[in-house]
């Protein structure tokens, strides 16, 4: 399957993952200008799998956002053949703040997984060094969950 | 200085002999011009078994920060990233916001960021060089490829007033005008510091020693350079040919005429390289952005002080002198981010020590991790 | 007695010889390497900043003394002179007007050769008795290229010897002929890396690298002590410039007196910039790269140099 002159990377790239992987056909959509790929937790190692052999060779970042309730994991992954970026993203519940590593598809996970970890508490299951990266080992606490509170974090008046 | 031996332990190797390993601890402060960087490092003997970098020592919160300033305060915040390359940094931010708040921005503005982004690409890459060159005891590469770097931080000096953190680009334009006369100035720059660049390269990248010192040192193969996610002149020495510039481009650079140099062996001698030979071509580029320049706005009309954009995120990125540098950004609709986040190059190349470095010498671990290049402020955050 | 006077006397002088050596040769390498970088290098203290090493050392003098707690006080505090004795006595053998040097002797040119190599033995203790791992490691480093690279320095010195006939310098500057620069052109070269590695500098200083990881063998050393080994590159370095120019490049021509001096002089200040030349333009080779260098290639080149003074020597000469 090669691209049409007329569609652009993104289109072309709905029309790929539709025939090949016709399951995650209903999860794509184009926001913005931007593909996004939202997945239930189990299925997103076998999503990235699949993204991987789709044609998603780089893996750009992995980060999370604190939405209060849940926490929002978020995949960049990159390709040249579709010259585009996808988001893959996957909603991981609060208390049980676990998901699974990326590392064994793409090395590059390594450092990215242990800084999320560090800064929100997610442990990535299968992770060969699951520990805190940028603060201090003995560091307690998460500080970019929102709820997270210690002597130095200030809240800032909102009269700005 | 700066490294001790913490202690020796009996280990068995793979091959069966029992040897003394020694665990030296590397860091965070050694002579080495990088920055704050501790690495953990096994040897045997004199070879390296494993040596593993440990951050974080330049960790002041950046990402949380944001979350607590508008937008227009998050990009000093920015400028403190890639220390070395604030003029890209606050791009990168900048190009996120615009992107979310669907903000146009001028053409003027765009050959101004695309101007001083280039001067800066050269700057930052002249520290990567010379850095390179100190690391190896080439002394005299080092002062002269800080030359170079000191004419441009003098033209943003005149420019924005600074000459480390710009703070110049900003949501919506930049921030200024140029100043009478600075145009010409840039001119004689860029029209001298090929030839300047090219005698570096002859004077450095030419000697035998040098290449001694680098060629066949920290190899690292193409497929090993996209797994591992490394951008920029590190990938591009292995062969990688993935620019964003030319793979995604963005503002006015599908207006002008480039090449991208790319390395063949994906050793230390081919990424280093491959800053300076990105210099000159950036010499091109801002050559051809001066020519191209209109007079106009340097800043979106209309635009509110408090920006509000639309509820939802948007990631952008650009090709920094680093690699692919990208910010992630998450609204609530309120005037400030929910969620920051900042896709450093460096932090993704560094990871690569651990995978470079072994079966070196010691002296070898310095040399690799010059060429990787890493400014800890982008890395640390 | 007249010894112990005659010998005190020469203490002086040789101590006198490396400290002028010192303060000249560090503001010459400054401003020498400053010009290349497009800077002045010093330019304050003094016309032309030539008073510069006075204030620095000035300043070493000043300096507290500092001992590390792991280190063996009184072998620390001797190495640094262990390394600078030897390369001082060196000083004095070097003919500097034509037919005399301060200390003539029928075996001049072994002296030179030989005594120096005394200071290797500072070298190492001044690492061991650091007292730690790595200033154990650089001064084994540094011994090691020490000890190497006299090999191929003495072999080229021999090539002349072999041709000039005798070992006293003063005869064998006499001895010069113009078609010596074509015919010992490669002996020379050699000569002056070997000696450029035997000082630890320019290209060959790994063991003692500032912006390497592992500590050097002086680096534990401060002030004055740090000084004393300072001193003895540099005094090493004038060495190889007067020894050069009165045996490679001819001396004082057969000039007497003090403008023969000054030619050697004129020639020898000629050598010590390319030294500091060398230095300032070449990255450091690692440790086994400066081996191999001068085991591999040196040392075979020397002794095919040798073969072919010899031949000449027994051809044309005899």
């Amino acid at each position: 399957m090669t691209r049409l002159e007329s569609e652009s990377g993104l289109e072309y790239l709905r029309r790929k993952l539709c025939s090949v992987y016709p399951d995650l056909c209903p999860l794509f959509s184009i926001e913005y200008a931007d593909g996004v790929l939202l997945v239930p937790r189990e299925a997103l190692h076998g999503a990235a799998g699949n993204l991987k052999a789709l044609g998603f060779e780089r893996f750009g970042f992995v980060t999370a956002v604190d939405r209060g309730k849940y926490f929002e994991l978020v995949y960049r992954l990159q390709s040249a053949e579709f010259g585009a970026g996808l988001f893959l993203k996957a909603e991981i519940p609060r208390d049980d703040a676990v998901s699974d590593t990326f590392t064994d598809l793409w090395p590059a996970a390594d450092w990215h997984e242990r800084e999320v970890y560090d800064m929100f508490g997610i442990v990535f299951t299968g992770h060969p060094d699951m520990r805190r990266i940028l603060l201090p080992e003995d560091w307690v606490g998460y500080p970019l969950r929102k709820d997270y509170a210690d002597d130095s974090v200030i809240p800032r008046p909102d009269y700005i | 200085m700066g490294a001790e031996v913490e202690s020796t332990r009996p280990v068995v190797m793979e091959d069966g002999r029992e040897v003394d390993e020694l665990v030296v601890n590397i860091g965070p402060s050694h002579p080495s011009t990088h920055g704050v960087c501790r690495i953990i490092a096994h040897l045997d003997g004199e070879v390296v078994v494993t040596a593993e970098p440990v951050i974080g020592y330049l960790h002041r919160g950046i990402e949380k920060m944001a979350e607590n300033r508008t937008y227009l305060q998050v990009v000093p915040l920015t400028d403190r990233l890639d220390y070395v390359g604030s003029m890209y940094a606050n791009w990168a931010y900048c190009r996120a916001v615009e992107r979310l708040a669907e903000i146009r921005v001028p053409e003027r503005a765009e050959y101004l960021r695309v101007i001083v982004c280039e001067l800066q690409r050269i700057a930052s890459h002249m520290m990567g060089v010379g850095s390179s060159g100190a690391d190896t005891g080439a002394a005299t590469a080092f002062i002269w490829a800080f030359e170079v770097r000191e004419r441009i931080v003098d033209l943003f000096d005149e420019l924005c007033g600074s000459r480390l953190t710009y703070n110049y680009v900003r949501p919506g334009g930049v921030s200024m005008d140029l100043p009478e006369g600075w145009i010409e100035k840039c001119r004689e720059v860029v029209k001298w510091a090929p030839d300047r660049l090219l005698e570096l390269d002859s004077l450095f990248f030419g000697n035998y020693i040098a290449g001694e010192r680098m060629k066949g040192v920290g190899v690292l193969s193409e497929a090993d350079a996209v797994a591992w996610g490394a951008s920029g002149p590190t990938a591009r020495g292995s062969g990688v040919l993935f620019d964003i510039r030319k793979n995604d481009p963005y503002s006015v650079y599908p207006r002008l005429d480039f090449r991208i140099p790319v390395g063949e062996n994906g050793d230390c001698f081919d990424r280093s390289r491959c800053k300076l030979l990105e210099a000159i071509e950036s010499c091109h580029i801002i050559e051809q952005a001066l020519d191209q320049i209109e007079p106009g706005p340097v800043m979106t009309p209309g635009l509110p002080r408090l920006l509000r954009p639309r509820a939802g995120d948007a990631y952008d990125h650009i090709e920094s002198a680093r690699g692919s540098l990208g910010v992630y950004l998450v609204s609530d609709g309120s005037p400030r981010p929910y969620r920051m986040k900042v896709r450093s190059p460096a932090f993704c190349n560094l990871q690569l020590l651990s995978k470079l470095a072994p079966g070196h010498t010691v002296s070898d671990l310095v040399v690799i991790l010059g060429s990787l290049d890493p400014v800890f402020g982008e890395v640390d955050r | 007695m007249t010894w112990l006077l005659s010998g005190a006397l020469f203490g002086l002088l040789a101590g006198t010889a490396i400290a002028l050596a010192a303060l000249f040769g560090v503001w010459w390498e400054r401003k020498v390497a400053g010009r290349m970088q497009m800077r002045f290098g010093p330019q304050q203290a003094g016309p032309a900043g030539i008073l510069q090493t006075l204030a620095d050392t000035v300043k070493l003098v000043l300096k507290e003394d500092v001992t590390p707690d792991a280190a063996d006080p009184r072998i620390f505090r001797m190495a640094p002179l262990l390394v600078f004795t030897p390369i001082a006595i060196s000083l004095l053998l070097i003919p500097v007007a034509t037919g005399w040097a301060p200390l003539d002797s029928s075996v001049g040119i072994l002296l030179f050769l030989a005594v120096p190599s005394a200071s290797v033995i500072g070298v190492l203790l001044g690492g061991w008795s650091s007292g730690n791992t790595f200033g154990t490691l650089g001064g084994l480093r540094g011994a090691a290229q020490m000890i190497s690279y006299e090999i191929p320095r003495t072999l080229s010195v021999m090539a002349l010897v072999v041709v000039a006939g005798s070992m006293r310098p003063a005869v064998v500057m006499g001895a010069w002929r113009w078609w010596w620069l074509p015919l010992f052109a490669v002996a020379f070269v050699i000569f002056l890396i070997a000696s450029i590695a035997e000082m630890n500098r320019g290209p060959f200083d790994m063991p003692d690298a500032e912006s390497e990881l592992v500590a050097g063998y002086f680096a534990d050393y401060t002030g004055i002590r740090w000084a004393i080994f300072m001193m003895s590159e540099y005094g090493g370095m004038l060495a190889t410039g007067l020894f050069g120019a009165a045996v490679f490049l001819g001396g004082t021509n057969g000039i007497p007196g003090v403008l023969g001096a000054l030619v050697l002089f004129v020639k020898a200040i000629a050598i010590v910039t390319a030294v500091v030349w060398i230095k300032w333009t070449f990255p450091r080779f690692r440790q086994d790269q400066l081996m191999k260098l001068a085991w591999k290639v040196l040392t075979p080149i020397a002794l095919v140099q040798l073969l072919v003074a010899g031949a000449v020597a027994v051809l044309w000469l005899r």
